[in-house]
């Protein structure tokens, strides 16, 4: 095209970008992602209360359904199942913690031909790295913040 | 003085080459679109009996070069040059693919384009009287490519409606300073182009301009308009960026709506066919071309197709940086008969 | 009433995420970045307890659920340690997830391979 109908379309095209983009069917992706995202909470509250009932101090009880839902989303993941059920659940399967063990397990499994160490091994955090990185720094951060407000109400 | 050169951008072979045979091998989902019985392998496992998908792109490349030149019953030996290229970094399906074939081989990238860039650059140097017999071969795999440029296939993602599916397929297309056609005539070597789409899931739109370009671009240095084609089929733009070219096309003044249409569009039935804006990567307009389209010129049910691949120059680090997407865009004009 | 709760609160959150997804070009990531980011701060600030004594479940099994563990982790550890607590807290209280996450996320790359997406 010439020089002056470039410089014309390219500052048309966002516009026409934006008139020609399909827009995802956010009611039907959010029906998705609250029934999805609250079922497996209800897993999550389902091994809470049988735990509690097992005699698990309210105190820990935490540590034992973060344990049991980290390894089901790992476990469904092995199975090739949680993409599947992602792909309609959106958010649904990504916030909640089984999302963070799908997100660790996947580059795992995706990168074993590149070796158990450079591959598996340095590859699982490529998506929950930052997850970890920005969580336990800014649990840093308020620490520090706590302590500080602790000394001078003292 | 380059008496061959028409125009700006634009080739007239004197002494067009013909397409002797062509080969494609594609993934089994690409088998069960609408084109599935033009393609000459689908594979029911796509990682074609080998340990990684890396492997199996390769060996797709390499099986798809071998049957062009078996069907033309010559050997390895007998081709004087290979152009290939594909979509993993340094082009290792295709080296590997030269490696096991040893047939004198230039590398290419030009992402998605490449199937059309290396049709290009095959024609001029038989034309050029460099070469009797020469492979253009380019391919793509779903599993290879997402894995490069987006997530681990086992990640719960979900893709918005612009994203569009790398085909598993690789085409290969045999040429030779002699045959009956169909022949390679005129050749548009396109610029790259970016209008600013940053979105990488939206690769469509960032095509679109250089598409547009390209066409326009070639009537403008043959005199041809859309009325001396049959078809003018783009490489895989999908839904969202075909319509655009369209539309950028008729702001340039021609309306090609009547016969114009996408490899990506063409190759997945897109609302049977869970693909959202339809199809990418290298192997798309390589299997449509060296499957459907070729048949259909062999045939005489095409007597001239105007074919543009069209590639997004992007790399996961660009995206990263904030950089917008550069698109290309070559076309080939190929004529059942001259 | 339990699970009715749960459902509730976990569904709202991963509607909110949803939103973001299609509304903003975030990517998962970020999302999921700033989701246990703000888990922390709400936290810290005593705004996520109460969702966490109605949700149960429904507030810690969701990512800000896991930031919130962060903080009260970190919390924890200053009242016991002092200003090292702050470093060793957070991690302390989410131990067992991240723990679980390396050790079955390594187990299942051993055992499984990835699947052609269809």
């Amino acid at each position: 095209m010439e020089k002056k109908l470039e410089k014309q379309l390219s500052e048309e095209f966002k516009n026409m970008v934006d008139k020609n983009n399909p827009q995802s069917s956010i009611i039907k992706d959010c029906i998705f992602a609250f029934v999805i995202g609250g079922l497996i909470c209800d897993v999550g509250q389902f091994f809470m209360n049988m735990f509690l009932s097992l005699g698990v101090p309210q105190e820990n009880v935490g540590y034992y359904v973060a344990t049991v839902m980290v390894f089901l989303g790992a476990f469904l993941t092995g199975l090739g199942i949680y993409d599947n059920v992602a792909k309609y659940a959106g958010a649904g399967t990504i916030v909640p913690i089984t999302g963070f063990a799908n997100s660790i397990v996947s580059p795992a499994m995706e990168f074993k031909r590149e070796g158990y160490i450079l591959g598996v091994g340095a590859r699982m955090f490529i998506i929950a790295g930052p997850v970890l990185v920005y969580g336990i720094s800014s649990s840093v951060i308020v620490g520090i913040i706590y302590y500080f407000i602790k000394y001078f109400a003292k | 003085m380059a008496v061959k050169k028409i125009g700006t951008q634009t080739i007239k072979l004197k002494n067009p080459p013909s397409i002797l045979e062509t080969a494609t091998i594609t993934g089994s989902k690409e088998g069960e679109g609408p084109l599935g019985q033009y393609f000459d392998v689908i594979l029911s496992d796509d990682l074609y009996g080998e340990e990684s998908w890396e492997k199996a792109e390769s060996k797709m490349t390499r099986e798809a070069v071998k049957l062009a030149i078996n069907k033309a019953n010559l050997h390895p030996d007998n081709i004087d040059y290979m152009f290939s290229g594909d979509l993993l970094n340094q082009i290792i399906s295709s080296s590997f693919a030269a490696r096991e074939l040893q047939i004198p081989f230039f590398g290419l990238y030009g992402a998605c384009s490449t199937m059309t860039e290396s049709l290009s650059l095959s024609s001029m140097i038989i034309d050029g009287g460099y070469a009797d017999y020469v492979i253009a071969a380019t391919s793509s795999h779903f599993a290879s490519a997402e894995r490069q440029y987006r997530f681990p296939l086992e990640y719960g993602g979900q893709r918005p409606p612009t994203s569009q599916w790398t085909v598993t397929g690789a085409g290969a297309a045999l040429l030779s300073s002699s045959g009956n056609g169909p022949y390679i005539t005129y050749v548009t070597t396109g610029r790259v182009m970016d209008f600013g789409v940053k979105d990488a899931n939206n690769m469509g739109a960032a095509m679109a301009p250089a598409a547009a370009d390209t066409i326009l671009r070639h009537f403008k240095d043959t005199g041809f308009n859309p009325n001396d084609y049959d078809i003018i089929i783009t490489g895989d733009l999908g839904k969202v960026g075909k319509e655009l070219a369209v539309e950028l096309v008729k702001k340039g003044g021609y309306d090609i709506s009547n016969i114009y249409t996408d490899c990506g569009v063409e190759i997945f039935d897109l609302s049977e066919q869970d693909v959202h804006s339809g199809a990418s990567g290298c192997g798309c307009s390589a299997v449509v071309f060296c499957g459907y389209l070729y048949k259909q010129l062999k045939a005489g049910r095409f007597k001239r197709i105007l074919l543009i691949s069209t590639g997004a120059l992007l790399s996961p680090t660009s995206s990263q940086q904030g950089e917008s997407i550069p698109g290309i865009a070559h076309a080939v004009a190929i004529e059942r008969s001259v | 009433m339990d699970y009715i709760r749960a459902f509730i609160v976990g569904g709202l959150i991963c509607v909110i995420g949803q939103i973001l997804m299609d509304k903003t070009k975030l990517t998962p990531a970020r999302i999921l970045v700033s989701f246990v980011t703000l888990g922390v701060i709400l936290g810290a600030l005593g705004i996520y307890e109460p969702l966490v004594k109605y949700g149960k479940a429904g507030a810690t099994v969701p990512l800000p659920g896991f930031g919130y563990s962060l903080a009260k982790g970190a919390f924890k550890g200053v009242d016991e340690y002092g200003l090292i607590g702050a470093f060793t807290g957070g991690v302390t209280g989410t131990a067992a997830g991240i723990a679980a996450a390396v050790f079955f996320g390594y187990l299942m790359a051993i055992i499984f391979s990835p699947k052609m997406k269809k």
